[in-house]
């Protein structure tokens, strides 16, 4: 298709171009998306699209106005993605690097099993936040949902609301910083003491999303792992 | 997977409207349910009257034939409609006698409803096939839900098609598997509830009419089954004047939900609510894990 080409070809140099989802394919957005090296873009009418902005591996922005579906901004290198709106499940999954931000709120597997990276969310997270994390930072300003950090082993999560049930079960080395309330921690999961490491750890991931010193990190409690399950025991032998 | 679709509207100038817009909201679900798709419409309900929905297995039926002998057998007067393999049965009274004589005594149909206001319309293949063919978007009404179905726990099939109706004008549609549903059909079976499948949900909807002939409201019943149902589901149930959702304690199954002013819908994806008229302006939220959602038209 010829005139698709052309367009991906201009699109290398263009400022803020325009990606109305409304005429186009989503395989022609991110066909667009995947190839840009350079430049911003903005995604119209996506109107709950799988997988929109996925696989991007050039430091180009990306502003998309509107709700998205599944995988949003998944295995994300380098780019900087912006979400107008609210996004299905496993948005920014296994992220390597670059930035996600979520304007509204993140179905379940929100950086689920992310590598790197900053995922911001301005709303709610439901359950499954940051499963598997492996290195992704995430910010979630509302609350989060069941099952949160379970297996995380390493990365950071902020929650500036309350979490649901379960936080950071069977967790490895991962550090999460609660806010509100935490409904229940996961097996293996326990408060720990926040040392001035931890503080400007904390302070460092707030400014990174844009939270400024209205919010102090004296009032966050960090979760992490009590290594209890790392070893196996043989007294629990009769278990398996 | 399998995608759910509802839609019950507040505002009655959408009425003539429904069936259009279940038929869009349910295009967009093709994906998850490929195998077979089924929608329930609430709407027409005349005073006195009852609706019974068939479907036939064996194209030689006659439904002049059935009508004929469902009169001579229950004394009433007895009209039908058919649309395509479909027949819509009007008895005047309550048509709870008439549906338990069709399911005894025409074994070459399938009784999919009954009630004053439900219609239920059930296919199997390709989910915007099925809306075309059974005319779904030219049906108006109160509330809708539709379901495309992956089929995981038994035979694709029009009587394992969804949506699933074992009680007066009451329905339910499902996307999930349960792992209870063979000790609770006995024992449902124990009190009195008829079953014409193998299916997991069908259980479960037996479940909620029976809850509900003991006297729970929609609210109550759907709370009971967060105790007594195992399993992953996501439920979207219709009632003659009510609608609620729920899901399961660890919420397996997607969901989103969006209200404004002129309706209340649940997809099991948002693009399935994208050509919803004001889905711009809507409150979009993922309903939370053992949470009943119920509205009801008072």
């Amino acid at each position: 298709m010829p005139s698709v080409r052309m367009g991906i070809k201009t699109a290398f140099d263009a400022r803020n171009t325009s990606l109305d989802m409304a005429s186009l394919l989503l395989r022609q957005v991110n066909e667009t998306l995947q190839k840009a090296e350079a430049g911003a873009f903005v995604v119209s009418n996506p109107r709950g699209a799988h997988a929109l902005a996925a696989g991007l591996t050039g430091p180009i922005d990306v502003t998309i106005d509107g709700h998205v579906g599944y995988y949003c901004g998944g295995m994300n290198q380098k780019a900087s993605i912006i979400v107008n709106g609210n996004a299905g499940t496993g948005v920014a999954e296994n992220m390597m690097s670059g930035r996600v931000h979520v304007k509204g709120d993140a179905s379940q597997s929100a950086g689920a099993t992310g590598c790197g990276g900053l995922l911001v969310i301005d709303g709610n997270a439901s359950s499954r936040l940051g499963i598997s994390l492996r290195g992704l930072d995430i910010v979630v300003k509302g609350s989060i949902g069941h099952m949160a950090a379970f297996m995380a082993q390493a990365g950071n999560i902020v929650v500036l609301g309350d979490a649901g049930d379960a936080l950071g079960d069977s967790i490895y080395e991962a550090r999460l910083f609660v806010r509100g309330k935490v409904k229940s921690l996961g097996t293996d999961c326990i408060a720990k003491e926040m040392r001035e490491e931890h503080r400007t750890l904390l302070r460092g991931l707030l400014d990174a999303a844009g939270i400024g010193h209205e919010i102090d990190v004296a009032e966050f409690t960090r979760y992490g792992s009590a290594r209890t399950l790392y070893q196996f025991h043989i007294e629990n032998l009769g278990s398996y | 997977m399998c995608g759910i679709v509802g839609l019950f509207l507040k505002d009655k100038a959408l009425e003539p409207q429904l069936g259009r817009l279940t038929a869009v909201m349910l295009h967009e679900m093709c994906g998850r349910g490929p195998d077979s798709a089924g929608f329930a419409i609430y709407g027409g309900a005349a005073g006195g009257v009852s609706k019974i929905c068939a479907v036939r297995r064996a194209s030689t039926l006659d439904w002049a034939d059935v009508a004929k002998r469902l009169a001579a057998a229950t004394g009433s007067k007895v009209t039908y409609d058919t649309i395509e393999d479909h027949a819509v049965i009007r008895i005047d009274g309550d048509g709870t006698a008439a549906r338990a004589w069709l399911i005894e005594n025409v074994p070459e149909a399938t009784v999919l409803s009954e009630g004053e206001a439900i219609e239920i319309y059930k296919g199997i293949g390709d989910p915007d096939a099925i809306s075309e063919r059974l005319r779904l978007s030219s049906f108006s009404g109160t509330h809708a839900i539709g379901h495309t179905r992956m089929a995981t726990e038994s035979a694709v099939t029009i009587a394992g098609s969804h949506p699933f109706s074992t009680g007066r004008d009451t329905c339910l549609v499902h996307n999930g598997s349960l792992s209870n549903h063979n000790r609770l059909r006995e024992t449902l079976r124990r009190h009195g509830e008829r079953f014409q499948t193998e299916n997991d949900t069908e259980v479960a909807a037996g479940y909620l009419s029976w809850r509900m002939k003991e006297g729970d409201s929609l609210q109550q019943a759907l709370e009971h089954a967060l105790d007594d149902l195992d399993g992953f589901y996501t439920f979207v149930v219709g009632t003659r004047d009510g609608f609620a959702v729920l899901r399961d304690p660890i919420a397996c199954k997607p969901a989103v939900m969006a209200e404004t002013d002129a309706w209340v819908a649940f997809g099991s994806e948002f693009r399935a609510l994208a050509a919803l008229p004001g889905i711009d302006g809507a409150r979009i939220w993922e309903p939370a894990p053992a949470t009943v959602y119920a509205w009801s038209r008072s």
